[in-house]
């Protein structure tokens, strides 16, 4: 099986300069390879350091050291080293990260914002708004809200947005973290076929999972945050 | 396997660049690459020097030292120090633009708002009514000024709008760079949002390159793909916006970040 990621040696500790220049190590040596198919849970206690791992996976906190290997257009980029203009290209066309909160751009509708990503991969805008349509339609959100801006929205509705927008491009790398939280029992089965269905194409997604019902649905494996060296 | 350029060019180096007024540093040893279809936010309070810089990039101060190279054309970095003085103008003009804080003093108010848009087109050689017209009016609708102002005199227009006339102004040559110096500064809430909201869709829909000034990390965040952070004088953090604003490494970062209220 194809590996999509690969991880190495992922250090990082928070140095909190407002609080005296306090350090929190929180990830020590990290090391992981996921392939096509896969999908990882990750999994340790509260504050290990999950979150902060799909981040880093993401280029959006930075390790202190380490690699994250993709493969984006046929190479294998170290996303840590790259070039800005090339981490936002692997967002748009290669990874995918579902957050636990939306950051809503006012006075955008809702399904403009579920088009964008297909919009930045060239899609004519025809296409980007049936198929972002079809996303809606799959995660109920009524056709009444699509022209409204997710501020107005609840919760779980903007997690829905969330979902449409990170499900809606074929990546071949997912990072969910707590994809289903604020969802009820018909939307959470919905992410999971969603899981499922990325899986079968391909993907290779890397999750934290509280909700044990999506964990033992979708995860292929779990990996365990190693405890922080005390050193 | 090279990972890092792949033939692509940047469009603007700014190499060193430093600026003295006498004793006091306005900014030193600024450099940073921007590539085209790149947001650049420059982003710090008060006597950070990001203003300086964006006067030292437009060519209103001259630097102290240290170099800007520009892709001319789209062609091999030329140093904008080397162009002759005319030459540098009508750049100003046509591939750059420049979108100041305070939209009087980059709009003409004492000629029609229509006209404002319109004298930069005949700029660049455009004569035909016709077409210099229509393309006032699609410029118009583009940054929703109600066409029906084109012939008013822009002392009749609100902040936002006068805002929108220069933006307008600037972008109708089609630019490849624009610089923006606090371009929200001074507007109502609700205003700025419908601004920023404009320049989002513009900056996406065009294709343009922009280097933004700003205090308001709100606006840097939503507008900016990548950021400097600037402190008295010099960048202390650079990185993907979402990056420095979510993980600041720089004591003064986290100062920044901490201050701003969310809502």
């Amino acid at each position: 099986m194809d590996i999509k990621l690969r991880v190495e040696e992922i250090q990082k500790a928070f140095v909190l300069h407002l609080q005296g220049g306090m350090v929190l190590p929180v990830l020590s040596g990290v090391n992981l390879i996921v392939h096509a198919g896969e999908c990882v849970a990750l999994s340790g206690p509260s504050g290990i350091g999950k979150s902060t791992l799909l981040r880093i996976l993401y280029a959006n906190y930075k390790p202190d050291r380490g690699n994250v290997w993709v493969e984006h257009r046929g190479e294998w980029v170290n996303l840590l080293q790259a070039k800005p203009y090339r981490i936002l290209e692997i967002r748009r066309s290669t990874i995918g990260y579902v957050s636990q909160f939306l950051r809503v751009i006012p006075r955008v509708p809702a399904i403009e914002i579920v088009m964008e990503p297909l919009r930045n991969l060239g899609y004519p805008p025809q296409e980007c708004r049936l198929q972002a349509e079809a996303m809606l339609r799959r995660l109920n959100i009524p056709e009444r809200l699509w022209t409204i801006s997710p501020t107005l929205f609840s919760g779980g509705e903007q997690q829905r947005i969330n979902i449409s927008r990170s499900f809606i491009c074929p990546f071949s790398i997912l990072l969910l973290d707590e994809p289903t939280a604020a969802l009820d029992d018909q939307n959470r089965k919905i992410v999971i076929e969603l899981i499922q269905e990325a899986k079968t194409r391909g993907a290779a997604v890397v999750g934290v999972f509280h909700d044990r019902e999506v964990k033992e649905a979708v995860s292929t494996r779990t990996f365990d945050i190693p405890k922080e060296k005390i050193s | 396997m090279n990972q890092n350029t792949d033939g692509r060019r940047p469009l603007l180096k700014a190499m060193g660049l430093t600026k003295y007024f006498g004793d006091r540093v306005g900014c030193r040893n600024i450099t940073f690459d921007l590539w085209p279809g790149e947001v650049l936010g420059i982003v710090g309070e008060s006597g950070s020097g990001k203003t300086t810089l964006l006067n030292l990039l437009s060519g209103q101060l001259v630097e102290t030292k240290g170099t800007v190279k520009y892709s001319l054309a789209g062609k091999d970095l030329v140093d904008l120090n080397q162009l002759p003085a005319p030459q540098k103008r009508y750049l100003m003009r046509t591939e750059w633009g420049l979108v100041r804080q305070n939209p009087k003093e980059g709009l003409r108010m004492q000629v029609s708002a229509g006209a404002n848009v319109g004298e930069r087109l005949m700029a660049l050689g455009i004569r035909h009514y016709g077409t210099i017209r229509s393309e006032v009016v699609k410029w118009f609708e583009r940054v929703e000024i109600d066409v029906a102002r084109i012939d008013d005199l822009p002392e009749t227009f609100s902040g936002g709008m006068l805002q929108r006339l220069q933006i307008a102004r600037n972008l109708v040559t089609q630019p490849r760079l624009v610089l923006m110096d606090e371009p929200t500064g001074g507007l109502d809430v609700s205003i700025q949002a419908s601004l920023l909201d404009l320049l989002r869709r513009l900056v996406s829909e065009l294709n343009l390159s922009l280097i933004i000034v700003t205090h308001d990390l709100a606006v840097a965040r939503l507008l900016a793909h990548r950021l400097l952070v600037m402190r008295q004088g010099e960048v202390v953090e650079s990185g993907l916006t979402d990056q420095v604003l979510d993980d600041p490494h720089h004591p003064y970062t986290q100062l920044l970040v901490s201050s701003v209220l969310h809502s």
